[in-house]
């Protein structure tokens, strides 16, 4: 574990008796004593505190200023960077020639450049292809800033008594605002479904930060596991299980995230990697689609689960790509692909589980419902 | 009582075994919330996979601790899964069998053994 690189929270973490694990060649807090099921049920109740602090942090500046940046930045993802207003975000996806994702990332208009933040586990490519596919862009990697995510109903109310500003703020909004811990980066949005602020914080200020939102009685810290639990219920992708480079954003049932002017007959249609089979997908239809299962019994289908379309006999059709127990739910709950036959609400799918063939609803994701500030 | 290193306990109940697993185990496994029980009247040979726990992180196999025939299964912890957690050397056994061969479980361990082993 020599290799594994740590957060600026790393002590923090051990003092409050996280469960430390590698991820994405990170030391990072899988649980702490709270557990998964209650750190869940915690931050969808009241707030939960994330370090998200291995994640990438990039700034792109152009000469041409914000739309120089969005101009070229839009040749790699299938965005309208250029109709993004100053202090908003967009999620988007970085495509590949044959229409695949190579990474999902957060796209925010910051006035004079954009900032990015993306996978960790994909950090280094994405700069990579960001540096080859950017001439004349400059691309930062932010060092020496962490990034933490204040998530749940109640973190409007804790953080807005540090940070008056965030209280004005509608979901993927983004704002720089002074504080006593510095200058903060803030956006309106997160990973868990709920209310919430994701801030980017100095390496030198994040620990103190830390410990002033978990001295609210509202917030708890909550590590990797229910951070996954939460984000599955609210049917968000996970890169490297849901979304790959085998999946396009149309099979993904990432669609919404590719605006009008970037489609068929728009001002600015086309022109990022792999447009020519995303634009027939959007037109078409794709041959599968990335659906939410609900399980009927209680056994959790878990990533590789097979599906098929019949109790008995047949081939497999698709496969589980995330799947676990939702606390909120209080239930099983799976995302997968389907043949696009198959992804109707309401179709029941057969999982293959230990041998036997258990029944699956396909289901409107998410499972639970957003709770954001419009 | 006997433990194995699987963290699974055995007890004497009459002519049959009672299994359940450890709070050593328990605590490992993190909020269980499904378990997959045998059906009763299997017969099974040791180091059988039995029973399936699934908790909020991941599946987890009990195996057999000795040959012999389950005759009955805790259903229960179909329902609340969760007793598992609280209650796992207690209220939340998982399936007696009636043994073939007692003299199996001499190859397990005592409680200071196994209390050793998890520290």
């Amino acid at each position: 574990m020599a290799d594994l690189h740590t957060t600026p929270l790393n002590a923090l973490h051990r003092e409050l008796g996280a469960k430390m694990v590698p991820f994405a060649g990170y030391d990072m807090p899988v649980q702490y004593p709270m557990g998964v099921m209650k750190e869940h049920l915690h931050c969808r109740a009241r707030a939960g505190l994330f370090d998200v602090s291995h994640m990438g942090q990039v700034i792109l500046r152009a000469p041409g200023g914000y739309a120089g940046a969005a101009e070229a930045m839009e040749r790699l993802v299938p965005v309208d960077l250029l109709g993004l207003a100053e202090g908003r975000q967009r999620y988007g996806v970085f495509t590949n020639e044959a229409g695949g994702i190579l990474d999902d990332l957060m796209i925010a208009n910051r006035g004079d450049h954009i900032f990015v933040v993306v996978n960790a586990a994909c950090k280094a490519d994405d700069i990579a292809h960001m540096r080859a596919g950017l001439s004349g862009v400059e691309v930062e990697e932010i060092a020496g800033r962490a990034l933490l995510a204040l998530q749940g109903p109640a973190a409007e109310g804790v953080l807005a008594v540090l940070v008056p500003e965030v209280a004005a703020m509608r979901f993927m909004d983004v704002g720089v605002f002074g504080s006593a811990f510095g200058e903060l980066w803030v956006s309106r949005s997160g990973y868990t479904g709920e209310d919430g602020y994701e801030i980017s914080v100095t390496e030198g200020q994040a620990e103190s930060l830390a410990r002033t939102l978990l001295a609210h009685e509202d917030v708890a810290p909550i590590g990797l596991g229910a951070r996954d639990s939460l984000r599955l219920e609210a049917g968000l992708c996970l890169y490297g299980h849901d979304i790959d480079t085998t999946t396009t954003p149309v099979e993904a049932s990432l669609s919404w995230a590719i605006q009008k002017v970037r489609r068929a007959g728009g001002v600015r249609a086309g022109g990022f990697p792999g447009a020519a089979r995303i634009l027939t997908e959007l037109a078409q239809g794709a041959p599968r689609a990335r659906v939410g299962l609900r399980p009927e019994g209680r056994a959790p289908m878990r990533e590789g689960t097979a599906l098929f379309a019949a109790a008995e006999g047949g081939e497999a059709v698709g496969h589980v790509t995330s799947g676990g127990f939702g606390p909120t739910i209080e239930g099983p709950m799976s995302m997968g692909y389907v043949p696009r036959a198959l992804g109707a609400e309401g179709t029941t799918i057969y999982a293959e589980v230990r041998g036997k063939r258990l029944a699956a609803t396909v289901t409107a994701l998410p499972f639970t419902p957003a709770r954001f500030k419009r | 009582m006997k433990f194995t290193e699987e963290h699974e306990w055995l007890r004497v109940e009459g002519d049959l075994v009672v299994v359940g697993i450890t709070e050593h185990a328990a605590e490992q496994l993190g909020d269980v919330v499904f378990v997959d029980l045998p059906e009763v009247g299997t017969s099974v040979t040791k180091d059988d996979e039995v029973v399936v726990i699934e908790s909020v992180k991941a599946a987890s196999d009990i195996l057999a601790p000795i040959d012999g025939e389950i005759v009955e299964v805790n259903e229960m912890l179909a329902d609340e899964p969760g007793k598992v957690n609280d209650d796992p050397m207690g209220d939340a056994w998982f399936f007696k069998i009636k043994p073939e061969d007692l003299s199996q479980m001499d190859d397990y361990l005592d409680e200071a053994a196994y209390k050793a082993l998890v520290g």
